[in-house]
C-alpha cells in the first residue's frame, strides 16, 4: 500500500489548485473592496497606509454627497415598486401554469424566462425606441416597466419551483371537504409557497437594484439610479466613495443574504 | 364541486383570467418592443420613414464590424473554457462535501450573484491597475521587474468576468452531480479506473445536461457583459453590446443600433440552438 499513488495526488493536487483559484476570483474582490472602503489614504492602494471611517463619513455628508442620496433613494424607490407588481405577476402566472403540461403552458413559460438570456442591452434600445416612439416619457414608470421585465424572470422561476413541489393531494382533500377555492389558496397554498414567494422577490429586489443597461438607456438626469451614479464617479477621476457605497452594498447584501438563508435557505432555491 | 386555483381541475378560463396580466404585461413591454426593435432595425433613415435593408448592408459590408461580431462571440468562447475549467473542480468538491461544507459553498457561490456589477467591475479595477494588487504582489515578490498591463486587455476581462460566470457554470452543474450515484464513482475506482479515468469516463459524461445549461447561461451573460466590456475592456476593446451603446446614445443612430442588437441577438440565440442540441445528443446517449 505505502507506495506513492501518482494518480491519485496528482488528481488532488490539479483539482484542489484549480478550485483554489475558481474560490479566490468569486471571493477575494469582494474582501479587498470592504478592505479598501476602510483607507486613510486619499488615493485607493492596496493594501492601504491606515484605516479609517473618513470615506464612510464623506458618504454620509448631506451636502457633498446630496446626488448619490438622490441616486440610492431612487434606486429602492424603484426596487420596491418593480418588486410589488413583478412578484404578484409572477404569483398569479406561476398559479396558472403549475403543473400544466400543454404546447401552449409551455410556450407561456418559455416566453417569461426569455429575458434572462436576451442581451439586457437590446431590450434596452428595444425599450427606450418603443417608450419614445409612443410618447411615453415618464422616466420613473418606464425604469420600473423595464426592470420588471428583466427581472421578474427570477421571481417567476423561484415561484414555479416551490409551486411544483406543492402536493395536489393536499389540494384535492381541501376542496373535498369544502374549502372553496380562495380559502385553499389562503390556508393551503400560500403558506407552503410563502418561502418560494419571499425567495422570488428577494432575487427580483436585488437584480433591480443592481441593473445597469435598462436603467442606462430609459431614466433621465433627474431619476439617476445608483449603479449608473457610481459608473459615473469611477469613469472621473476614481472617487473613494465608490469604495464606501460599496462597502456598504456589500454589507447589506451579506445581511440581506444571511436573513434570507435563515428565512427561506436562499442557497436552495437559486439556480 | 369545483376544484382549487391549482389543481388540474382548474377550469380553463380562471387559468386565462390568472395567465392575462403577466401574459399583457409581456406582450405590451417585452415582445412589442422587440417587434418595433426588428421594424426600426429595417428603415434606412435616422428619423426612421424609409424601410429597406440598408443598416444591415451597412454592417455586413465594413470588416471593422465583422471584427467586432466575431471577437464578441471570441470572448464569449474563451470565457466558457476558462469557466469549464475552473467550475468542475468546485462542483466535484462540492458533491463529496457534508451538508455543512455545501452551505458554505452555495453561499460562497452565491454572493458574486449578489454582488452589484458595479461593485465588482470597480474591485476589478483595484486588482488589475498598474498600481493594483496583483502588480504590487508580483512587484514585492520580484517576480517581475515592470507592472503588467492587466486593465483593459481581453485578458484581464476574461478574468473578470469569470467572477460572475463561474456561479452560473456551477448552479446547474451542482444539481446535476448532486443527483449522481455515489456508488457509481466507488464502483468506478472498486473496477480498477484511476481518479483521472473516473473523472473522464464516469463524472463528465453525467454531468453533461447541466453542463450544456451552464454553458449556454455563461456564454450568453459574458457576450452580454457591458459594464465589465466597457470598463475592463477599455476604449481599444469593442464588443456588440458596447458599439450598440455608442450608436444608440452618442450618435442617435437608433435603426443602425436596432440592426446591431438584431445580429447579436441572432448569433446567440443560434450559439444557443447549437449548443441546446449537443445537450440533448448528450442526454439521448447516457439514457438511451
Amino acid at each position: 500500500m505505502g507506495s506513492f499513488d501518482f494518480d491519485r495526488w496528482s488528481y488532488r493536487l490539479v483539482l484542489g489548485a484549480l478550485g483554489a483559484i475558481a474560490l479566490t476570483i468569486m471571493v477575494a474582490p469582494v474582501i479587498v473592496v470592504l478592505v479598501i472602503s476602510f483607507t486613510a489614504d486619499n488615493a485607493m492602494r492596496f493594501p492601504p497606509s491606515g484605516f479609517s471611517l473618513r470615506w464612510y463619513e464623506a458618504l454620509l455628508d448631506t451636502v457633498a454627497s446630496s446626488q448619490i442620496h438622490r441616486a440610492a433613494l431612487n434606486t429602492i424607490q424603484v426596487g420596491l415598486w418593480a418588486t410589488a407588481i413583478g412578484t404578484v405577476l409572477a404569483l398569479l402566472a406561476g398559479l396558472a401554469l403549475a403543473r400544466r403540461r400543454g404546447p401552449g403552458a409551455r410556450t407561456a413559460d418559455t416566453l417569461f424566462v426569455t429575458p434572462l438570456l436576451l442581451p439586457q442591452i437590446a431590450f434596452a434600445v428595444a425599450a427606450l425606441v418603443f417608450f419614445s416612439l409612443i410618447g411615453f416619457d415618464a422616466a420613473k414608470p418606464a425604469v420600473i416597466i423595464g426592470h420588471i421585465v428583466v427581472c421578474v424572470p427570477l421571481a417567476y422561476k423561484t415561484i414555479s419551483a416551490s409551486l411544483s413541489q406543492l402536493d395536489p393531494a393536499l389540494l384535492e382533500s381541501s376542496s373535498s371537504l369544502g374549502a372553496g377555492r380562495l380559502r385553499t389558496f389562503r390556508r393551503i397554498t400560500l403558506p407552503i409557497i410563502l418561502p418560494g414567494i419571499a425567495a422570488g422577490a428577494f432575487l427580483l429586489f436585488m437584480a433591480s437594484k443592481d441593473n445597469v443597461a435598462v436603467s442606462l438607456f430609459l431614466s433621465d438626469a433627474r431619476t439617476n439610479m445608483l449603479p449608473i451614479r457610481m459608473w459615473q464617479m469611477m469613469e472621473g477621476t476614481l472617487d473613494v466613495r465608490v469604495a464606501a457605497v460599496s462597502g456598504v452594498l456589500i454589507f447589506a447584501t451579506l445581511a440581506l443574504m444571511l436573513v434570507m438563508e435563515r428565512l427561506v435557505r436562499i442557497s436552495e432555491r437559486v439556480s | 364541486m369545483a376544484g382549487s386555483i391549482t389543481t388540474p381541475e382548474a377550469g380553463r378560463s380562471d387559468r386565462m383570467l390568472l395567465l392575462a396580466p403577466m401574459l399583457m404585461f409581456f406582450g405590451a413591454f417585452f415582445l412589442a418592443p422587440l417587434l418595433l426593435l426588428v421594424v426600426v432595425s429595417f428603415t434606412n433613415d435616422q428619423e426612421m420613414t424609409i424601410l429597406g435593408t440598408a443598416q444591415y448592408e451597412k454592417f455586413l459590408s465594413d470588416p471593422f464590424n465583422w471584427r467586432v461580431l466575431s471577437e464578441t462571440i471570441l470572448l464569449g468562447v474563451k470565457v466558457v473554457a476558462c469557466t469549464t475549467v475552473l467550475a468542475f473542480p468546485i462542483a466535484i468538491l462540492f458533491v463529496q462535501a457534508g451538508p455543512r461544507l455545501r452551505r458554505f459553498l452555495l453561499m460562497l457561490i452565491l454572493l458574486p450573484l449578489l454582488t452589484s456589477v458595479v461593485v465588482r467591475t470597480f474591485a476589478w479595477i483595484v486588482i488589475l491597475a498598474r498600481e493594483g494588487v496583483v502588480n504590487s504582489v508580483l512587484l514585492s515578490l520580484g517576480i517581475i521587474g515592470a507592472p503588467l498591463q492587466l486593465l483593459h486587455t481581453e485578458l484581464g476581462l476574461i478574468i473578470a468576468l469569470m467572477q460572475i460566470e463561474l456561479p452560473l457554470m456551477l448552479l446547474p452543474l451542482v444539481s446535476v452531480l448532486s443527483r449522481l450515484d455515489p456508488n457509481l464513482i466507488a464502483a468506478s475506482q472498486a473496477l480498477g479506473a484511476g481518479s483521472w479515468r473516473t473523472l473522464r469516463r464516469v463524472i463528465l459524461p453525467l454531468s453533461l445536461p447541466g453542463y450544456a445549461a451552464g454553458v449556454l447561461l455563461v456564454f450568453a451573460s459574458a457576450t452580454a457583459a457591458f459594464v465589465s466590456q466597457s470598463v475592463i475592456g477599455g476604449g481599444r476593446l469593442i464588443y456588440m453590446p458596447v458599439f450598440v451603446y455608442q450608436q444608440a446614445t452618442t450618435l442617435f443612430n437608433w435603426p443602425f443600433a436596432a440592426a446591431i442588437s438584431v445580429i447579436l441577438v441572432v448569433a446567440i440565440s443560434m450559439v444557443a440552438l447549437g449548443v441546446n442540441h449537443l445537450g440533448r445528443t448528450a442526454r439521448g446517449n447516457i439514457h438511451g
